[in-house]
């Protein structure tokens, strides 16, 4: 084959979006072998491993996110009818629910205002810039929640989404490490703190934990989004004025 | 699997419509599951065709996230500049997090059954 036949092909392949989409579902399901092979440690976090392996490729071959984003938003899109699915666990879930509403509503309540004042705390008291501080602040809402909330009070929301993935991955990596050393044994207890601190990545780890963990984990997971863009802006006003 | 996908495109819609239309603070997704979910208490069960659906989508959860995590690529410089502050805050917020969080609920769950 010409070298010029490649440069077509390498043409079309990098502004097409299947190399995006072909790419992330290639990740993804590599990074989920290696995860596998590593007796499911948290450490070999499926999502982790694929962004790494994303980010190196498309830096390697010098094609911009955007180009990315392009294929990949096939995938991302299903981010909204997946969280309408959470719906489900939650339902099979509801005489749970509903015989410990208060302990959901208060554990749910405390633990948001724990994630953004500690977040915005601890990086306020080490020097951190004021666009970074308020791009911490709704870190533990999902991804699409923390970037509007984000815009909202100032911070930038593509920085504000890759702290929210952040915190999601540290959350799916440590969770149980940290539940089990504070003896936190109740299973929709352990789903609760879990949605709440680390949102969809959390939850996808919570479900591998078990159906009560993982349908608590999603409750709170819809619940602190809806926490984050009311309680956030007031965190924001007591810090900053 | 046509249907039920359906049927969670529609909540979304609907969710997203709602949540514009009253000016909610809550994103349409979110919107979209509560809707779901009165839906299921209504009905009170769950179509076997949505359960398969919701189960195979929520299995790969994980994957969603990823085109969205990759732009990280973006902030390298910026996270390289304040990798300090960032990584301390990330790492001891979602302890604290989970901990407190999880501590307060089962306290509560706990003192109910009593």
């Amino acid at each position: 084959m010409m070298p010029d036949d490649l440069q077509a092909i390498w043409v079309y392949l990098e502004t097409s979006p299947l190399l995006g989409l072909t790419a992330t579902l290639l990740a993804y399901q590599a990074a989920h072998w290696l995860w596998r092979k590593g007796h499911m440690t948290p450490l070999l976090n499926p999502v982790l491993l694929s962004i790494l392996m994303i980010g190196g490729f498309l830096m390697a071959a010098g094609i911009d996110y955007r180009t990315y984003f392009n294929g990949a938003q096939f995938v991302h899109f299903l981010l909204g009818p997946a969280t309408v699915a959470l719906a489900i666990p939650l339902y099979r879930q509801i005489r749970l629910l509903l015989r410990s509403l208060t302990a959901v509503v208060v554990g749910l309540l405390v633990g948001a205002t724990t994630a953004a004042a500690s977040a915005m705390g601890l990086a306020w008291a080490l020097g951190a810039s004021e666009r970074t501080i308020l791009s911490l602040g709704p870190k533990s809402a999902t991804a699409p929640i923390a970037m509007a909330v984000s815009e909202s009070i100032g911070g930038l929301p593509s920085l504000s989404a890759v702290m929210a993935i952040l915190t999601g991955i540290t959350g799916s990596v440590v969770a149980v490490w940290v539940l089990d050393a504070v003896r936190v044994r109740n299973e929709a207890a352990r789903g609760l703190a879990i949605g709440t601190a680390s949102h969809g990545i959390g939850t996808a780890r919570a479900i591998q934990l078990g159906e009560v963990t993982g349908a608590f984990s999603g409750l709170a997971m819809g619940l602190t989004a809806i926490t984050t863009t009311l309680l956030v802006p007031l965190l924001v006003g007591l810090m900053f004025r | 699997m046509l249907p039920s996908l359906t049927i969670l495109l529609v909540c979304q819609l609907a969710g997203e419509v709602i949540a514009r239309l009253f000016k909610l603070p809550i994103p349409g997704p979110v919107v979209g599951m509560m809707l779901l979910f009165a839906g299921l208490v209504i009905r009170r069960g769950i179509p076997e065709n949505l359960e398969k659906t919701g189960t195979t989508l929520l299995s790969h959860l994980s994957l969603l996230f990823i085109p969205a995590g990759v732009g990280i690529t973006v902030h390298l410089k910026l996270l390289a500049d304040e990798w300090l502050p960032i990584v301390v805050a990330l790492i001891v917020s979602t302890v604290i997090t989970l901990a407190v969080t999880g501590l307060v609920m089962q306290v509560l769950a706990r003192g109910k059954k009593s």
